[in-house]
């Protein structure tokens, strides 16, 4: 057996090949067949630099890693402020090719019409109303539809029994519902609720039944042999598993559920922010359409926004790693 | 604590007979599993080894309690196994741990469905968690943790209700060589603490022969036991057990069983012969060319 040269950290390993440490730097010496040639230990954390803790040397880094965010909310400002732009533009100048915007108000117009809309209650109380709705109809929708797909889910024999209804009566769009709700129900109020638990109903119960389909059976064998009861299992593992894809339908729910009122509330309502907006066209206050239309927007955001937030904290265990 | 330092256990018989499993397609009753028997004595660490689609990890289930035989007898400790039980605790080759609970949450999960309180478990599954190094880890979910450590937390999770018997269905199936050596110690290690029954699943043979004390190996699909084999070697065993001539010979010997299995399970006309025949000759031409 040849010479061994062990260095000192490997002394305890029972190494038969011959050791060697690898010596002298620049050429590289082919190691004979069968020998191990260890290379001499290096201090891993040496080789990083100390970490400058100043104010300054942390604000460089924060900005370095968030150079992304950053960069994404400035492109963003930025577009938002060219339709502006563009949009004061196109309408100051009454410009037309086409498409006509003689008679569509300026930013400016609609900022003044939001100032004299936002000082006398009846506008807040559109937007209250609206919101009172959405609120209602959605939380029945996500009561009855959560339910229902995890029962769905669950038992092959309901959901043989209840889904070619539910896939009948799901492409029939809320606002085809207007006339037939307005008959149903005594009071006007009722019946746009009623199209707005429509419009979310249908995605929050297909993607719960969606991600009833999807739950991993082997962690109900597993819940099952660590002696979960099957009401257990429902409670530990199904309900668990399937709520990602309840906040999926949760976040989809809401923006069919704003499709759904807008429109009911422009056929039929007498409030609300639908009501408001399609009573501006008829009485000529041009500014306002915008003003509706742009508030729809913001409710519409801040909603999903909410559902989103609420989603984040019901799954701490999805958020990013 | 729901597990003793010392084993008194003289439970966890396991015992399969005549176990036939079919199911049933257009063209007629495909079998699965054909006339298998096996038996795990207390405290002891059986291994079912056998090519993919053998049906070993069907008698492991059925064993668990999900799925029941066309016929034939499953019992343990002599009652006929009707369903899965805390009795019989699993682990599984994708871990299969909660991904929205905390380790230690995943731990504690037998013991919740017992009815144990809050703190009470809490206090239970530290222990068990400071036992298999997973300490610094009990408030993490799973996903952070690495395949050895997702699998050293099934594996306590199914003993933290201290099971009569510990079904393993290929469970180092899916982390590299080198970490399941250790797992492998780390299994022997609390078999021996805790003295409990084992029935283990693998197509290593390697890992088969190192962890237990006696090997069925089973024929391809449809499945039964073709061999049956003690493993001669002492214990504790370790890593340089491997370079015995014992474990060298009946390495080779079950490695030939399995061969011809393997090659079966396969299909079509591959065997020994078939195989030479595929060392194409290709004198340095592209093999798109040969063909």
């Amino acid at each position: 057996m040849n010479s061994i040269a062990m260095k000192p950290a490997a002394k305890s390993a029972p190494i038969a090949a011959p050791f060697h440490l690898a010596g002298d730097g620049g050429v590289h010496r082919p190691v004979a067949p069968g020998h191990i040639v260890l290379r001499p230990e290096r201090d891993a954390l040496a080789a990083v630099a100390a970490p400058d803790r100043s104010f300054t040397g942390r604000a460089r880094r924060w900005l370095k890693l968030n150079a992304h965010t950053i960069r994404a909310m400035l492109l963003g400002a930025l577009a938002i402020g060219l339709f502006i732009l563009a949009w004061h533009v196109v309408t100051v100048n009454r410009m037309t090719f086409y498409v006509r915007f003689l008679n569509v108000p300026s930013p400016e117009q609609v900022l003044e019409s939001a100032r004299t809309a936002f000082s006398t209650g009846a506008f807040l109380n559109h937007i209250y109303i609206s919101c009172r709705r959405i609120f209602i109809g959605f939380a029945l929708a996500a009561v009855v539809a959560v339910p229902l797909g995890l029962l769905m889910g669950r038992f092959q024999l309901l959901k043989e029994f209840v889904f070619p209804v539910s896939e009948v009566l799901r492409p029939i769009p809320a606002i085809a519902w207007v006339p037939m709700s307005i008959m149903l129900w005594p009071t006007n109020e009722e019946s746009i609720v009623f199209i707005t638990f429509l419009g979310s109903f249908f995605p929050i119960l297909l993607n719960t039944l969606h991600g009833m389909a999807n739950v991993d059976e082997v962690l109900v064998r597993a819940a099952r042999c660590l002696g979960a009861t099957e009401r257990a299992t429902f409670r530990e593992v199904y309900f668990p598993a399937v709520l990602p894809q309840v906040f999926t339908g949760l976040t989809v729910g809401m923006g069919v559920a704003w499709v759904s009122l807008i429109a009911a509330e422009m056929i039929s309502g007498q409030f609300g922010i639908g009501y408001f907006t399609w009573e501006a066209y008829s009485l000529v206050q041009y500014p306002d359409i915008a003003l509706g239309m742009i508030t729809i927007g913001v409710l519409g955001l801040a909603s999903s926004f909410l559902i989103r937030i609420a989603g984040r904290a019901v799954t701490p265990w999805s958020r990013a790693k | 604590m729901a597990i003793p330092a010392t084993a008194p256990a003289r439970t966890g018989l396991i015992e399969v007979s005549d176990f036939n499993l079919a199911y049933d397609t257009l063209d007629g009753a495909v079998i699965a599993v054909s006339d298998a028997d096996l038996v795990v004595n207390p405290g002891e660490f059986v291994s079912i080894i056998g090519p993919s689609g053998c049906g070993k990890s069907t008698l492991l289930n059925a064993v668990a309690g999900f799925l029941k035989p066309t016929s034939g007898i499953v019992t343990v400790d002599k009652e006929p196994v009707k369903g899965p039980s805390a009795d019989r605790g699993m682990v599984f080759q994708q871990y299969s741990l909660f991904p929205w609970k905390t380790v230690r949450e995943n731990v504690e999960f037998g013991l919740k469905m017992r009815g144990m309180g809050k703190s009470e478990r809490a206090v239970a599954a530290r222990t068990l968690l400071g036992l298999a190094g997973l300490s610094a880890f009990e408030d993490h979910y799973p996903d952070r943790l690495s395949g050895g450590m997702k699998q050293r937390v099934g594996i306590v999770r199914a003993l933290a209700t201290g099971p009569k018997v510990l079904l393993l269905d290929e469970p180092f199936g899916a982390l590299d060589a080198q970490t399941r050596v250790i797992m492998q110690q780390i299994l022997t290690n609390l078999w021996q603490r805790l003295g409990i029954s084992v029935l283990f699943v693998t197509h290593d043979i390697d890992e088969a022969i190192f962890l237990s004390d006696r090997i069925y190996v089973m024929t391809a699909r449809p499945g039964t036991i073709k061999a049956e084999v003690t493993v001669p070697l002492p214990r504790p065993r370790d890593a340089a057990l491997q370079l015995s001539p014992e474990f060298v010979q009946l390495r080779a010997d079950l490695g030939a069983l399995i061969r011809e299995e393997s090659l079966k399970a396969m299909g079509g006309e591959l065997n020994e012969d078939a195989l030479k025949g595929l060392a194409v000759n290709l004198n340095g031409a592209n093999l798109a060319e040969v063909v």
